[in-house]
Formats: structure tokens, C-alpha cells, sequence
């Protein structure tokens, strides 16, 4: 199904000035109606499971998981183990990654609604909302608009009267890219080192406190509400390929409008990259891009015209991801690039499981070498060998796998760039 | 039983279990680091991939840990995959590349897992050329050393320290490769079992520092199972000695009593064999004398005098025999106080005559609902502490098993469980370390503590005497009741018959457990054997009914305050000691014999258990140190085997005591067990200085063990494995290829034998006289033992480190006009002793504490009034 939709459901109402929507102007816009239909229309919270699962939507997070099936796994009725938990992921760390901060920032009651709607559905007791600590504006505006929802009887007690009540918390981040994981975000939220828990237990079985908890990314809520006004055919019809609703893309690195866009799902990564970015700069040639954060691989020029959705990109040999893409040009060095990259993934390795904490570490240690001159023949063995030790499935969880992709793609697209690092003994960049 | 296959041969594996577990039971050399058996799974280290497959026509299959997946029927896996083998060998070299290869000066040197590992994965060339992470090191105290360079960041010593040993003062700071594992500060480990650390720590991160002060490798070290000596649980140890020292303690696995774990003052307190106050030649009137004059005295005062003998709870069954069959029967009196000896007799009647069971420390960990009436188990039977902390995990897990999530994976687990606890109830005159994870408290004193016990034993079974409603009594009925296993624990802590027979009572109305701590190693077995009481020694010397007294392994001022002792050995014309360490009675001795102990002599300990366990000579002294039964047997005994064969003749309630372990002439396939590991090194070089032949090994005829690396290739049976040691496995986690299945029984059976079980199913009625309510006294204290882990032990306050940790003598108080620290004059039928105070808020008004067994405060009967006041 393709469609030329301009309907931007999440970004429309906001502000070009950058301040935000508060209670009154998000229900002047028609906010608030969809916990109405919820929670006063005689909605079961199947029923809203359902819809959004007959939504097709997909988690924004950037691994794509179904969010209606993901709800459906949540123990309902009065035997369900009690409290159940409704947790936010706004601790967007990814590198390159903003979208959900503009969400956060700029229409906090959006993504509460979307809170409430959830939580209905799922039957939570108690939500919390982890934000990235450095997101320190979205934390002011999100404290207020959540103050408004409490004045306003959304949240709380017996929410519009319908026996529904839901709490909804704060919690800033102490900041590790670690506690992006959903698990590894459970145990900050515990108290506990950030480690990512093993699966199973599910987070839905077992999850925040040992109780039934569903995390879900800061898009992907923002979208629920949307779904409950306008139904599921509607939101499936937002997207220009399978995967359903629009998406918040961007684009970073030296193109001439670095921004980020709500697209429909499967608007082209050309689209993006040069309509919507306006191309390189001038005097730059592009070589590459990571199109969804910092752990998605490399796609070059032969890949611009796929879609950006979960599945089309897959095919071409990267992910998605959060959608929120790094722009490489000529004139950037790629083994500065990927060592950049992996530092980070090295320096944010929670130190559990080997292949990642030690593998990253010596890849890191391979890449700066490189940068200084000194790289050896047999580096890109060792570094081919650890990115192959990240695989999914060697690792505790999915952060190693995620280092392994931009270093796998850059070794495979820009090989004659890093033989050359070796072989001159310098980073030709500098 | 599930039927898995490996590379496509068909094993038989527990489904309850994980892939890794069921590969090393059958024998499988698939490494590993961050799962123990007794810890579980968690996934960290990645080292025992392995391949799994779909069915048989999957060729790809996919990487998994053997940890993390179940051992399910049908389950089809590959450890010789080229493409698994290569990814374990890529984990090792992971781990490997910061590790500072310095086996060369590491303490875990030749018994190391990582070493085992590292060849067992294949990784023999280093690839990695940067420079290596270095760490700050802490100093954690006398007992265990840290060296964080080595670490590979496992995890396991903080799941060890803080998941199963209840510790908080262990952690994982920082992250990536970075970990740091220690204390926030430098600092003294805090946890009572912390050396375990040592064992658990797959390299040379945790060592045993005192070892390291003299230091020698595994395999130069001569072993023999021993029994620990420094509480009467009997936990099992190997101990390890070279060139006359004994070097160290290290556990040694059994399934039913101590599992893995020791604690720190078992493995810890052994340095007092080495201790300078030892006597290695016999004393006569204060000087040095020979052997064959000293034993001419003794035989001169035995032909001339009329002899009593007084026995020892510290001493092996096989002594207290030999001084009995020296003495008479008649003469013969149990070497504990009067009031100890009717207690801890009055506890075995209750548990030889039934109908209650008292439970290997194996069940106590299996245990649903545990009620401790009077104990401080931590301070008093360690390793019964570290069993409850695991016994309060059993009704919790029924939730992990609701949710189906395998009980070996640890993490998932304990995410589900959340911390949450069983049930455990304790009812002390103090607050006690296990409080912690205690579901409710009671402290008073030793009668209230009584009345408590009655009162649930009344809420469970009306048939009880009956006490009026006390609080808390009906929760603990009900939640004894609603127990799969329910058990109490009670013992001669509080010196109180009230007490014991309140647990009995409970225990009889509910059907549970009864564990009763003793004070010794060998209290039960000196119980067993009988004696008259020590005051009747005293008055027969008094009266003039006897004019020589031999003394085996005691210190009277212990068990009887000093004038009494004084007195008794002024009017005693000869004196004779057998001991190894000089106390305040040796120095009153005319003769003074050199006793072996645990690590020079052989015998066997009855443990609070019942069971009957033997322990082995480790090495021949070179000097004058023999068994004290050696010294005192007739001519006619020639080895253990005869005194054994004796004490069943005379004493057949003790038959099976010969049973603990296989006799002397016990070989194996027509070998002896070597005590030294076949790699001993320098053993030819050893006495060169001396002869430059190699001498003769010492004969051995009270044991199958010899004093070589000569003999069997063979595992022994359990209760004469002198180390764990197999190819490949070079470290004590050898110890899972000396089991039926890992964490399971040994083969052949566990060591010991237990002596007794409940007689009848009704076995007697309940206990009726029921004490009056504690009533606080104006101007007098009641004063009860507070029992120190370190400290209260009689023996290991000579071992250095143990006694660096050691309580200082004090009182506490919990109130009044005291303040922290003053100086005080505690009064009482014992004496008078100048104490610190200490406020405990958590003691009972108008109680006060007494720190036990530390000198000075031995010998006096507690409880008792006593008088606090102010020094003039």
C-alpha cells in the first residue's frame, strides 16, 4: 500500500517557537479525547490491545517489536499479579538520536495520554516515565504537564470517573547508555547496577519489582492515542510501505538542514537525505549513512532508495533503528568515524558479559591506534573476529550486537580506507 | 531423566538442571567461570557456548550457553563445533587480555580455574598488544588478600558474597572492562563466611592470606581429610602442610554437611597448630624432658597412685577412650562443667529417644519455616547461618516455580523474587547477625525465651502444657504448620534446660526438625561416651580419694571458675596434661604431654548432627607431638583400628563409629592413598641437607593414607579424599569429577555416619515444668554468654588472624546510667572482672551480656546475677 499522506498525527500541533503545548492547548487541539473514548466509551482494555495490534504498530525504540503483542502478554483480571507496570523509555542515549526529545519537549501530553491509554490497557497501577538525566528541559515541561494531568483527575484516583487509577512518576537517569535497555532499565529504576536481567523471564511476566511491566519507547505512545481516535485502518494507511503510521526521521552530520521530520513509514532514505536534508553540503560527497543511530550498519549510495521501515531496511543489510540517521561525507575520516563509534559502545559496556566488555575494549584500543599510526597488519583480522564474537545470541544482550554493526559495515564498505590507515602509518584525514 | 544428545552420541541428563550442569556430570570438559553449583546460572562469562540444533536436520544451529539452556528432552548440541570451539576459544582470550600472567608469583598458581580453563578452551597465544587495565588493590584485612589485576569479571565473588552470603559490604563498582570488585573502602570483609571468596574466585583475585604467609603451591603440600575443630557441626576440611607447617584449610565437599562453604573461622583458625606456645617435647616440672622419661613418670604415678582421668569435648572420641580404658570407667569424668554436661545430655536423650530427627545441615538449607529458639547461630554454629540464609529462599521460590522459571537460573529468579523471604523466626537474649533476614524477633531473656517456645508448642498441639496467650507465638505455630519442612533450632547457648525442652516441645507438636548446636567439635561425642561429672573429680581429689590426675586436652579454667580449679590442682599431688598449646592449666602440670592435634593425630568427632566423622593425621612432626590416645594406650592397642575395636566391645552404642571412615588396611586396587599430590616437587631434595638419599616415607598404621605422593591414581572415598585434584581440573572445583552429579553426593557416599536416629515414634511425652517470666532485679543484672564468632572459640584465638578480629571482653547493657566504653566492675559468682560497656538497645531490660569464652571471662556458669557497678 503506498500513500502520499502529509498527515503528521505527532508532530501537528507543535509550536514553531519551541515552547510547549500545556493542558489547555493540547485539549484545545482535541487532546485528552482518547482516554475519553477509553476509559468512558466502554472500552475493555482487549479492546485496546487489539486495535493497536490491528494497527500494526511497531516499537519506535528501534528493535520494531509489535506493540499491541507486547501488550498482550501482560497477565488482566483480578488474578494477575498486582501492581502491574507501565514504563517509559525516554532515556534516549542512541548516538545521532533526538526524536524523542522533540516529543518530550515539546508535547509532553501526548505521550501522557498515550501513558494512560497504555496503562489502561495493560492495567497498570503505576507508571514511570525514565528520562534521559540530561534532558533536563523535557524534565521541567514533562513535571508540569504531568502536575496538570493530576490536577485534572487524568491521572490518579479514578481517572474521568471510569474506576480506572494509574500513577504516573518521573525518574531521571543517572545516565548510561546501558539503561536504554529494557531490562537494563528495570534495575536502574530498582536501584540497581544498570546489567541488562536475562531473558526469559519476560519483562511482561516478570519485569519492574518482579511485577508484570511493559517498557515501551516515547514514540511509540505518542502514536496511541492517534490510533484510539482515528482507528487502526487509518494509522495503517499513514504508512507508505506494510510497516504502519509515520515516523520522526532525521538526519545528522555535515548535510545542508539537519533536522528531524515526521514522514510516513517507508518515505525513502534518498527522500530524506535530499529533499528533506538538503543533500550534502557543498564541496562534500556522501559515503555513507547509519539510518538509525549509532548501532545500525552502514548503507552507502546503492542503498538510498530503500525504504525506511523495519523490514525494508533489513534487506539492504542494516535496521531501521530509531530512524534518526548519521550522515558520513568524504571528507570525514570512516576509521575515525567507526572508533568514535566504538568508544562509546566500549566506554558504555556494562562490564557483564566477555565478548562485550573485553571485545570493545580492544577494539576501541585497535581503531585509536589506527587514528595514530600505528595500526598492524592482522588489525582488521582482529577486528573482523571481535565484531563476529558480538554476534546476537554470543552476548548478554543486544548492546555488543549493536557495536558490531556499524564496525562489521564500515570494515566491509570502507576496507581501502583502513588499509590505508595501516599501511601510511597515518590517518589520511589528517 | 531427559535424554540430550551430545555431538550425536545420547547422555542421560536431570531436566531440571541446564545444559552445562548435565555436560560436566557426564564428564565433559566444557569450561566455564561464572556458574557454580552452588550459585547457578547467570550468563556473564560466555565461556561454556556451545552449539544447539534445532533437530537432527538442522546443519547451522545456533550459538547458546550451556548455562542458560535447559537440558529438555530431545535437546541436541555440539561441543566439538568447530565454530562453538572457536568462540569459546575468542571468550578465553577476551578474559585473558588484561590478565597479568603472573602465575609465576600468584597464590592460585597451579590450582587455578582460569589456568584449567585457559587450556581447556585452547587459547595459547596473545594477540592483544595494549596495555592492560590496572587496579588499586585494598586491603580487606588478616584473611583474605586482594589482587584485582587478575580479576576477569565473573562475578562470581559478589553473587557469592551478597546473594548467598547475605554480605553488603562487596560490590561491582564502575563498568566496561573496568569492573572493580572490593569494598568502598579499604576495609576488614564484614561477612563471617568471607572466605569462601577464596575458592568461589575462579583465579587470584581472593587468596588466603594467611597462607601467604607461608606459602606453599598445592602440590607442594601434604593433605588429609580433617573435621573442623572449632564448633561441633563437623564441617569437612582437607588441611594442607609442608616442611612440619601446616599451611592452610580448604573445604572439603560434603554433600550432607557443609557443601562448598566453611566459614571464616574454620578455614581461618588453623594456625594455632603452628602456634609457639605449642609443647613439642613433654615438660616435667617445667623443663624439657624425653619421651622415654616422660613416659616413665607417667607409668610410675599410674602403678603408684590412684588415678582419676578427666576427658575433653575438644578432644577425638578415641582420646576420651584411651584416658577411660587408662583410668576405669569409674574414674573417668566428663571434661565439661556439670551444668554443661546435663544439658547437652538432656538434648541427646531428647533426640536419640525420638520422635524428632534432627537434620543434616544439607536439609537445614532445605528447610520452609525455620524457628531459632535462643541461639545466636552466626556466633555459635556458623555455618547453620549461612544454611538459613539459603532456607529462607525455599517458600519464596514456589513463586519462581509458578512462573516456570528454572530454579538454576539464577538471575531470573531472583528478579521474580525480589528479595522476598521465607519464613524465620528468632527468639534470642540479643539481636544476632541473621536478624536481617528474620520475618520477626524476639529478644529476652532465657526464660521468656522458654515461655515462647512453650507457648507455640501449646498453639500447635493443645495436648502441651498450656501458657497463656504470648505474642507472636500463634504467628509462629502457624507458620510452622503451614511448612513443608518445618525445623527448629535450639541448643546450650543460653544454658538453659527450659529452653531446650520448649524447641522439643515445638518440635514434637509440629513434627519438625531439631537442631541442637553443642559448644565443641566433639561435645556430643564426649556426651556419648559418658563420664562422672567434673565436680565429682574435684571432690574425689578433695576428699583424698584420689591422689593423680590426668587431664586430656582441656583447660579446667575454662569449664570451672579459678578458685575452684586452684584448689583442685594444689590438692592433686600429680598433675598430667595432655595438650598441644600451653594454657593456664599445663602451666600447673608436674608432666606435661605433647599432643597432637587435628593435623598431627587421627580420630573422630561426633558432630551436633550425630554424626560420627574421622579425621586424619596431615604429618608426621619431627619431634616428640604424638595422639594423645598414643600416649595413653595400653601395649596391647597397636593402631587406630584397635582402639576403635575396643570402644565398640566396650561401648557398642558407639559400634558404628568405626564406620566413618574405611579401616587402615583399605586399599585401592592394592595402593594406599597418596596424601601429597603426584606432582610434589623437591620431595627427593627436601632432607638433602641431611642425607642425600632419599629417606623412606613414614608409615602410616592408623590409616589407607600414606605419607607420599606414592599410591593410588584413583579417587578414594570421601572420607579419605585428601585434596580434589583431577586431569585437566587442577583447582578445587576438581571437586565436580568427584561427584555422582555436580553439587550432588560424592561418589561412594558422603563421609561420616550418623550414630543415631529418632529411637521411637513416640518417644516421649511433652515437656510440662514451664519457667516463670523473667523479672528484672533492682541493683543486679542477668547475665547471659554473648557468643563472638571470633573470640569465643577456645582454640582459634591462637591463630594470629583470627585474632586480630577477636571481640574484646565486655559487657553490654542496654541501658541505665552506662555509657559506651566506661569501664566497669561486673560482679558475679564467678568473680569480679573490670569490662567495657557496650549499649545493646536490642538486650532485654534488667539483661546483660557477658562475652563468652574470652579470657577472662571463662569458667564461670552463665546465666547468672551478677552486679554491675562503677570502679572506686
Amino acid at each position: 500500500m503506498t500513500t502520499n499522506n502529509t498527515e503528521k498525527p505527532l508532530t501537528q500541533n507543535m509550536r514553531p517557537d519551541g515552547s510547549f503545548l500545556d493542558l489547555r492547548a493540547y485539549e484545545q487541539a482535541g487532546g485528552y479525547h482518547a482516554i475519553r473514548k477509553v476509559l468512558n466509551g466502554g472500552m475493555e482494555p482487549k479492546a485496546v490491545t487489539d486495535e493497536v495490534k490491528d494497527a500494526n504498530l511497531r516499537g519506535r525504540g528501534g528493535a520494531g517489536f509489535q506493540t499491541g503483542l507486547k501488550w498482550s502478554f501482560v497477565p488482566l483480571g483480578k488474578d494477575a499479579p498486582n501492581p502491574t507496570y507501565l514504563v517509559v523509555n525516554a532515556d534516549e542515549m542512541e548516538p545521532g538520536t533526538f526524536k524523542d526529545r522533540l516529543l518530550l519537549e515539546r508535547d509532553p501530553h501526548q505521550l501522557i495520554e498515550g501513558v494512560i491509554v497504555a496503562g489502561f490497557a495493560i492495567e497498570a497501577d503505576i507508571a514511570y516515565i525514565f528520562l534521559r538525566g540530561e534532558y533536563t528541559l523535557a524534565a521541567e515541561r514533562l513535571s508540569r504537564a504531568i502536575a496538570e494531568a493530576y490536577e485534572r483527575h487524568y491521572l490518579g484516583k479514578n481517572i474521568l470517573g471510569s474506576g480506572y487509577s494509574l500513577e504516573l512518576y518521573l525518574h531521571l537517569s543517572g545516565g548510561r547508555y546501558i539503561c536504554g535497555d529494557e531490562t537494563g532499565l528495570l534495575n536502574a529504576l530498582e536501584g540497581k547496577r544498570a546489567n541488562p536481567r536475562s531473558k526469559p523471564p519476560f519483562p511482561p511476566v516478570v519485569g519492574l519489582f518482579g511485577k508484570p511491566t511493559v517498557v515501551n519507547n516515547v514514540e511509540t505512545l505518542s502514536c496511541v492515542p492517534h490510533i484510539i481516535n482515528k482507528g487502526a485502518a487509518w494509522f495503517r494507511g499513514l504508512g507508505r510501505t506494510k510497516d504502519a503510521g509515520t515516523k520522526l526521521f532525521g538526519a545528522s552530520g555535515r548535510v545542508k538542514r539537519p533536522g528531524l521530520w515526521e514522514l510516513p513509514m517507508g518515505t525513502t532514505v534518498r527522500e530524506i537525505l535530499e529533499e528533506h536534508a538538503g543533500g550534502m553540503r557543498d564541496g562534500l560527497k556522501f559515503r555513507g549513512l547509519l539510518p538509525g543511530g549509532a548501532s545500525t550498519d552502514f548503507i552507502v549510495e546503492e542503498h538510498l532508495d530503500t525504504p525506511m521501515d523495519f523490514t525494508e531496511v533489513a534487506k539492504v543489510g542494516s535496521r531501521m533503528g530509531t530512524g534518526t540517521m548519521i550522515v558520513l561525507d568524504d571528507q570525514t575520516c570512516p576509521v575515525g568515524m567507526t572508533w568514535n563509534l566504538t568508544h562509546f559502545f566500549a566506554q558504555e559496556s556494562c562490564g557483564f558479559c566477555t565478548p562485550c566488555w573485553s571485545g570493545l575494549g580492544w577494539a576501541e584500543r585497535i581503531l585509536k591506534s589506527m587514528e595514530d599510526g600505528s595500526g598492524q597488519p592482522g588489525d582488521l583480522d582482529k577486528l573482523a573476529h571481535q565484531a563476529k564474537m558480538w554476534n546476537p545470541g554470543n552476548t548478554f544482550c543486544a548492546l555488543a550486537p549493536g557495536a558490531a554493526e556499524p564496525l562489521e559495515s564500515a570494515l566491509k564498505y570502507f576496507r581501502a580506507d583502513f588499509e590505508r590507515h595501516i599501511t601510511e602509518h597515518r590517518c589520511p584525514w589528517r | 531423566m531427559a535424554t540430550v544428545y551430545v555431538d550425536n552420541q545420547t547422555y542421560q541428563m536431570n531436566p531440571d538442571e541446564n545444559l552445562l550442569h548435565g555436560c560436566l556430570s557426564h564428564g565433559f570438559k566444557l569450561p566455564y567461570f561464572c556458574w557454580h553449583p552452588a550459585l547457578g546460572s547467570v550468563g556473564a562469562c560466555r565461556q561454556c557456548a556451545v552449539k544447539q540444533f534445532k533437530d537432527e536436520h538442522d546443519v547451522h544451529g545456533r550459538i547458546v550457553m550451556s548455562c542458560m539452556t535447559p537440558a529438555a528432552e530431545g535437546t541436541r548440541i555440539s561441543i566439538a563445533d568447530p565454530e562453538a570451539a572457536a568462540f569459546r576459544a575468542g571468550v578465553i582470550e577476551g578474559l585473558m587480555l588484561n590478565h597479568p600472567h603472573d602465575c609465576p608469583v600468584c597464590d592460585e598458581g597451579g590450582e587455578c580455574h582460569l589456568q584449567d580453563m585457559t587450556v581447556m578452551a585452547g587459547h595459547d597465544y596473545r594477540r592483544y598488544e595494549f596495555d592492560k587495565r590496572t587496579f588499586r588493590n585494598q586491603n580487606l584485612g588478616p584473611l583474605v588478600n586482594h589482587e584485582m589485576n587478575r580479576c576477569i569479571q565473573c562475578y562470581r565473588c559478589v553473587r557469592y558474597y551478597r546473594d548467598y552470603a547475605g554480605g553488603d559490604d562487596l560490590n561491582a563498582f564502575a563498568s566496561r572492562d573496568t569492573v572493580f570488585f572490593g569494598r568502598h573502602e579499604d576495609g576488614v570483609l564484614e561477612n563471617e563466611f568471607s572466605g569462601n571468596l577464596v575458592e568461589i574466585c575462579p583465579t587470584g583475585v581472593f587468596t588466603d592470606k594467611t597462607l601467604k604467609r607461608h606459602y606453599a603451591r598445592k602440590w607442594d603440600q601434604q593433605f588429609a581429610p580433617s573435621v573442623c575443630t572449632h564448633c561441633a557441626l563437623g564441617c569437612n576440611t582437607d588441611a594442607g602442610e609442608r616442611y612440619g607447617t601446616l599451611r592452610r584449610i580448604v573445604n572439603r565437599y560434603n554433600h550432607e554437611v557443609n557443601g562448598y562453604f566453611l566459614c571464616d573461622r574454620g578455614r581461618f583458625g588453623y594456625e594455632f597448630v603452628n602456634s609457639e606456645h605449642r609443647f613439642r617435647h613433654p615438660v616435667l616440672e617445667g623443663r624439657p624432658t624425653s619421651v622415654a622419661l616422660a613416659q616413665r613418670h607417667l607409668r610410675e604415678k599410674i602403678a603408684n597412685g590412684t588415678v582419676i582421668g578427666i576427658g575433653s569435648p575438644r578432644a577425638s572420641l578415641e582420646a576420651n577412650f584411651a584416658l577411660r580404658t587408662l583410668v576405669g570407667p569409674d574414674r573417668f569424668y566428663s571434661g565439661m562443667a556439670d551444668d554443661e554436661a546435663r544439658l547437652v545430655g538432656r538434648m541427646l536423650e531428647i533426640l536419640r529417644r525420638g520422635p524428632v530427627r534432627t537434620p543434616m545441615l544439607r536439609e537445614i538449607e532445605e528447610c520452609d519455616a525455620v524457628f531459632i529458639l535462643g541461639e545466636d547461630v552466626t556466633n555459635v554454629a556458623p555455618r547453620i547461618a549461612l544454611a538459613l540464609r539459603q532456607s529462607v529462599r525455599q517458600q519464596p521460590m514456589e513463586i519462581a516455580k509458578r512462573l516456570k522459571i528454572p530454579l538454576w537460573m539464577d538471575h531470573g529468579v531472583r528478579d521474580a523474587l525480589q528479595g522476598a523471604k521465607g519464613l524465620l523466626y528468632i527468639a534470642t537474649p540479643y539481636a544476632t547477625r541473621l536478624d536481617d533476614v528474620a520475618t520477626a524477633t524476639f529478644h529476652a531473656a532465657p526464660d521468656d525465651l522458654a515461655r515462647l517456645g512453650f507457648a507455640v508448642a501449646h498453639a500447635l498441639d493443645s495436648r502441651a502444657p498450656s501458657l497463656e496467650d504470648f505474642p507472636l507465638a500463634g504467628e509462629i505455630a502457624r507458620a510452622l504448620k503451614a511448612a513443608k519442612k518445618p525445623l527448629v533450632i535450639s541448643g546450650t547457648s543460653c544454658a538453659s534446660e527450659a529452653v531446650i525442652q520448649a524447641a522439643a516441645n515445638v518440635a514434637m507438636a509440629v513434627k519438625a526438625a531439631l537442631s541442637f548446636t553443642a559448644p565443641e567439635c566433639n561435645t556430643v561425642g564426649a556426651t556419648l561416651l559418658g563420664g562422672n561429672p567434673l565436680s565429682d573429680a574435684f571432690r574425689a581429689i578433695r576428699d583424698g580419694h584420689a591422689d593423680t590426675v590426668i587431664i586430656l586436652e582441656n583447660d579446667l579454667y575454662r569449664r570451672a571458675p579459678d578458685s575452684e580449679v586452684d584448689s583442685f590442682l594444689k590438692a592433686a599431688a600429680h598433675v598430667i596434661v595432655l595438650d598441644h598449646l600451653a594454657n593456664p592449666t599445663t602451666e600447673k602440670a608436674e608432666l606435661v604431654l605433647p599432643a597432637g592435634t587435628f593435623a598431627e593425630s587421627d580420630g573422630t568427632f561426633v558432630s551436633s548432627e550425630g554424626r560420627a566423622q574421622r579425621y586424619f593425621q596431615v604429618f608426621v612432626p619431627q619431634n616428640d607431638v604424638s595422639a594423645s590416645w598414643r600416649w595413653l594406650k595400653p601395649d596391647h592397642w597397636h593402631d587406630l583400628d584397635d582402639v576403635l575395636a575396643a570402644m565398640s566391645e566396650a561401648l557398642p552404642e558407639l559400634a558404628a563409629v568405626r564406620n566413618a571412615a574405611p579401616p587402615a588396611a583399605f586399599r585401592i586396587a592394592g595402593a594406599k592413598i597418596p596424601r601429597s599430590p603426584q606432582r610434589e616437587s623437591g620431595r627427593t631434595a627436601m632432607l638433602a641437607n641431611i642425607n642425600v638419599s632419599e629417606p623412606k616415607p613414614p608409615d602410616d598404621p592408623d590409616s589407607p593414607l600414606s605419607f607420599s605422593m606414592e599410591g593410588t591414581p584413583d579417587q578414594p572415598p570421601a572420607a579419605l579424599i585428601p585434596f580434589f585434584w583431577s586431569p585437566g581440573w587442577n583447582s578445587i572445583q576438581a571437586t565436580n569429577t568427584y561427584q555422582k552429579e555436580v553439587g550432588g553426593p560424592l561418589r561412594g557416599g558422603d563421609a561420616g555416619v550418623r550414630i543415631f536416629e529418632p529411637a521411637r515414634a513416640n518417644g516421649q511425652s511433652y515437656f510440662s515444668v514451664i519457667p516463670p517470666a523473667f523479672e528484672p532485679r533492682d541493683g543486679e543484672w542477668l547475665l547471659v554468654p554473648m557468643y563472638h564468632i571470633f573470640g569465643s572459640d577456645e582454640l582459634s584465638l591462637s591463630a594470629p588472624g583470627i585474632a586480630e578480629l577477636a571481640a574484646k571482653p565486655h559487657v553490654a547493657v542496654n541501658t541505665g546510667d552506662l555509657t559506651e566504653g566506661a569501664e566497669v566492675e561486673v560482679s558475679c559468682a564467678g568473680g569480679t572482672f573490670r569490662l567495657p560497656v557496650r549499649i545493646r538497645p536490642d538486650l532485654p531490660p534488667g539483661v546483660a551480656g557477658l562475652s563468652a569464652g574470652l579470657p577472662p571471662l571463662v569458667g564461670i556458669t552463665l546465666p547468672a546475677w551478677g552486679k554491675i557497678a562503677r570502679p572506686k
